[in-house]
């Protein structure tokens, strides 16, 4: 699936619900399913800055694409970081470093975006990116 | 736990804050943050935009009409903060942007004047961040030691432990009356009695204290007490620092610029006698008035009985809490006011503040900008209500439906 067809299907999913216990419930459940960090890289290195939560995220970069893994101790951000990784995992670094991740605001997420925003969706994004952007730069360097 | 029945008229009350009546997400909003700010009434707000609309002006130095009068009207705000607080002289009130301003002008002009290398500064473990930061800002300059009185595992001060900190090093003992994080209320009576033996000054931060008590510095004895205007229903960006003259009268100026000085050359500048000389620049004139007009407006519902239905609604709310399961009280000091600290055993405040907050209900999650007592409780940190004399009993219903409801999604 392209980035597009992946986000379109996020906010597909979203529009069915009706309130915010739903879309939260929604998140819970893909918290669950997140792919999850591998627990030796839960260390401070690849602890999230900013968040209220601890937020883990380790990136990979295998056969031309990005691999992203993560944990969190609360779970609705967690939920959120699944949904990042649905979107970007499995694409390759500069599909992701561009990425423009329209889907955030079309399911209602995006009052998570304001930079001190405690849940730290902002400091996800920038550091999915982050790792993307250093990737490429290997990649172009090889 | 029967509803006692408060005089205070809670109803007539809410119509002077219509920010209260209405809805957020399609829930009526029930407001809990009142220790991060309380909000503002029609009286104060429109304090406010009457001055900015026909009184505005600059103050003190002008020889016009507009400007005379608000210089008048400034300074009779002075004198109310001065009869509000029971301080003797209204040179004794500075108005400064808030409680965090205050501090740090004390550890900046205190601190340039009294403290030197191997000094000490005493707080305690339950400051909040604006009571801690700069006095280590100020041990850094000097090369002074920062010394933190403990709190126990309640959240009470380790006050039988006071005697060990004050030493014949210390040159001022910086401590909350009431902790924002936890509630805890201390007994600032007791500290300032024992440090004065010792000679050593206080100053006691009020920002969590001045809304819900009567404060009378002379009485306390405090030689410093700070507090913002924001948390006492008054606007943002005005506060107080009260001190006794004969520190201000020994301080060099914090700031310095227009309004504070008495004459400038290139060669020498004086400087103008308190308060002003701790006043730089063009004063908050609408934040002094809307304070005012906040003080009239908590002081004509009358502070006694605001204390007592907000102890109401903190004891039914405490019952309550002790009545479920799966949660936990931080905090169980002997004294407390208005606040509710907790966590679930095993769900996340982030995670809890989030879905209460779909539900109308504005609560604060994390570590209150006081790390240290956070840890002090083995907690990364907690869910926070705090109440005010608006906030009602129905109110703290709903944020127990919302704590059930946050247990039935993630317990």
């Amino acid at each position: 699936m392209t980035l597009k067809e992946r986000q379109d299907e996020v906010i597909e999913e979203f529009a069915i619900f009706s309130d915010w216990m739903e879309k939260y419930n929604y998140l819970i459940e893909l918290s669950k399913e997140v792919s999850d960090i591998d627990p030796k890289h839960k260390t401070q290195e690849y602890l999230i800055e900013g968040c209220q939560s601890k937020v883990w995220l380790y990136a990979d970069y295998k056969d031309g694409v990005m691999h992203f893994s993560a944990d969190s101790d609360a779970i609705i951000t967690k939920g959120i970081v699944a949904l990042l990784i649905r979107v970007l995992d499995g694409l390759p670094p500069e599909e992701v470093m561009n990425a423009d991740l329209y889907f955030i605001k079309e399911i209602g997420l995006q009052e998570n975006l304001s930079p001190t925003r405690s849940n730290g969706l902002l400091a996800m994004m920038k550091q999915m990116k982050l790792y993307a952007m250093a990737y490429h730069a290997r990649e172009k360097g090889a | 736990m029967e509803q006692k029945k408060s005089h205070l008229n809670i109803t007539s009350i809410r119509k002077d804050f219509p920010i209260l009546d209405q809805h957020i997400y399609g829930k009526p909003l029930a407001y809990f943050d009142n220790a991060a700010t309380t909000h503002k009434p029609n009286q104060v707000v429109d304090a406010v935009a009457h001055m900015y609309r026909y009184e505005n002006s600059n103050i003190h130095r002008g020889v016009h009409y507009l400007s005379e009068q608000l210089t008048q009207r400034y300074e009779s705000a002075r004198e109310r903060v001065q009869k509000f607080m029971g301080a003797a002289q209204k040179e004794e009130v500075i108005f400064t942007k808030g409680t965090t301003e205050a501090i740090n002008l004390v550890a900046f002009s205190f601190g340039e004047k009294f403290v030197q290398a191997g000094d000490e500064i005493l707080i305690t473990e339950m400051e909040h961040h604006a009571n801690i930061v700069p006095w280590q800002m100020l041990c850094e300059r000097k090369g002074a030691i920062l010394k933190v009185l403990p709190v126990d595992e309640s959240g009470d001060l380790e006050l039988d432990k006071l005697h060990e900190y004050l030493s014949g090093s210390t040159r001022l003992v910086a401590v909350t009356q009431i902790s924002n994080a936890l509630g805890t209320v201390n007994d600032v009576d007791f500290i300032i009695e024992k440090a004065h033996e010792k000679g050593i000054p206080v100053l006691v931060d009020g920002a969590q204290s001045i809304q819900h008590a009567v404060v009378d510095v002379q009485a306390m004895d405090c030689d410093f007490f700070v507090f913002s205007g924001h948390k006492l229903y008054g606007p943002t960006g005005i506060g107080v620092l009260y001190a006794k003259r004969k520190w201000l009268e020994q301080m060099p100026p914090y700031q310095t610029g227009g309004e504070m000085i008495q004459k400038v050359s290139f060669e020498k500048t004086t400087f103008n006698d308190i308060p002003f000389r701790f006043e730089a620049g063009t004063p908050n004139m609408a934040g002094a008035i809307g304070l005012e007009e906040a003080i009239t407006y908590v002081q004509d519902i009358g502070l006694d009985a605001i204390a007592a239905y907000e102890e109401e609604l903190l004891q039914y709310a405490t019952y309550k809490m002790n009545a479920m399961k799966g949660i936990r009280l931080i905090g169980t000091a002997r004294r407390k006011v208005s606040v509710l600290s907790f966590v679930f055993t095993d769900i996340h405040p982030l995670d809890a503040g989030m879905i209460l907050d779909k539900m109308g209900i504005a609560v604060r999650t994390g570590h209150h900008c006081a790390e240290p007592i956070m840890r002090r409780m083995g907690v990364d940190g907690t869910i926070r209500a705090s109440f005010s004399f608006y906030n009602t009993f129905e109110e703290v219903d709903r944020l127990f439906e919302g704590l059930e409801k946050v247990q039935q999604m993630l317990g």
